[in-house]
């Protein structure tokens, strides 16, 4: 039964082939080290959807962003596994995508061919790194204030258009409700679509030249 | 295979895959729909008695309108809630009243009452009730429902008792 319904699924949907190309791949000698980009690739989406629960109370408002975040700690039920969930794995996602990358460096793997998957690993680094800090702010406490003050200010050093830069980012001179609100569009649009599209062509690039073999003693 | 003593690498690292993945799936995804369901699962209830002013103002054989706010803490924020009703004195007498609630019986719209037509009308679906509150026309199921709790402090003011849990 389970298997016609597969079989009239397969032969419209071609589910063999597809498993093939992206799980049956062929790999060198196992290595632990090798998991780290799966890894990676999980807790984006474990970010991605306990992010998604929590935009069910939270509110990007200066009135209400802290409340709000308060009532999912306390009033919801595992609202504070949900939120630590969210709050650790950021945390993780940044160390192992670190951790990746210092893998491919030391094995050598971003040479030819496959010095693109690395430059869009470099991409998925940065965006990486910029949802943490914008996520930082979205709690709209004194900490977040302060380190979106100062993570701003920053940029704002860069000569002659850093002052623009600035602006850009608060969305005007001083922190506000608007760099609430854009931090919190950057968060949850922006950059995770910046990050779904970079990742489709770093698991592509993947597939199409496979894993590096790790290098011997000799090389 | 699968079943036989003999399981081979392939199957056994399917297996484990599936195990750990359902373990935490469940483990994220249980809490998880607790989470979405948790505000409809908390009672509020109200218990507070209104006043809705002298009864000896009141009118004879005229509904007489009133509205009531609650507030209720709603998660994060205070949220008022706006309710209203009619009180119908039948004679003098301190307890002859009929008191009914203004919400629609049909889709919860507020009704009004028509002083030319002698009907409390609906705006939304069109219905209309008598002055006791019976249906007279359109889709609500019942009557308007009433407040039977009441009492006349000793200023003279009408209290009606508000309960729902």
């Amino acid at each position: 039964m389970w298997k016609k319904i597969y079989e009239w699924l397969d032969e419209r949907l071609g589910l063999n082939s597809i498993y093939k190309a992206t799980l049956d791949r062929p790999e060198p000698r196992g290595n632990w080290w090798n998991t780290l980009g799966s890894a990676s690739l999980f807790l984006f989406i474990l970010q991605g959807i306990t992010g998604i629960f929590l935009t069910v109370y939270y509110t990007p408002s200066p009135d209400h962003a802290y409340d709000s975040i308060q009532y999912i700690m306390t009033g919801v039920s595992f609202g504070w596994l949900i939120r630590g969930i969210h709050h650790w794995g950021a945390s993780l996602m940044v160390l192992i995508v670190f951790i990746h990358m210092l893998r491919v460096f030391i094995t050598a793997s971003y040479k030819y061919p496959r010095e693109l998957t690395w430059l869009v690993g470099v991409g998925l680094l940065l965006v990486t790194v910029f949802m943490g800090f914008t996520g930082y702010l979205l709690p709209w406490n004194q900490k977040a204030f302060w380190a979106t003050t100062v993570g701003t200010q920053i940029a704002g050093s860069v000569p002659v258009i850093g002052e623009f830069i600035l602006k850009v980012l608060r969305g005007g001179s001083s922190l506000s409700a608007l760099t609430l609100q854009r931090f919190f569009a950057a968060h949850i649009w922006i950059l995770p679509a910046m990050l779904v599209g970079l990742i489709a062509v770093h698991l592509y690039l993947i597939m199409k030249h496979g894993e590096s073999q790790f290098p011997e003693k000799e090389d | 295979m699968a079943g036989s003593h003999n399981i081979d690498r392939r199957d056994f690292v399917k297996l484990t895959t599936a195990a750990v993945g359902t373990v935490i799936g469940a483990s994220i995804g249980i809490p998880a729909i607790g989470y979405l369901i948790s505000p409809a699962l908390k009672e509020d209830s109200k218990d507070t008695w209104i006043s809705v002013g002298k009864l000896e103002e009141i009118p004879l054989n005229k509904p007489f309108p009133f509205s009531f706010t609650l507030t209720q803490v709603n998660g994060w924020e205070r949220t008022s809630i706006s309710f209203g009703g009619f009180v119908i004195r039948k004679s003098e007498a301190e307890n002859d009243l009929t008191i009914l609630s203004s919400i629609c019986t049909h889709l919860g719209c507020q009704v009004n009452w028509k002083e030319e037509s002698n009907v409390f009308i609906c705006p939304c679906h069109d219905a209309s009730f008598d002055i006791d509150g019976n249906v007279l026309a359109g889709p609500p199921p019942r009557p308007l429902d009433t407040f039977t709790d009441y009492k006349v402090d000793d200023e003279g003011n009408l209290l009606i008792h508000i309960q729902e849990s």
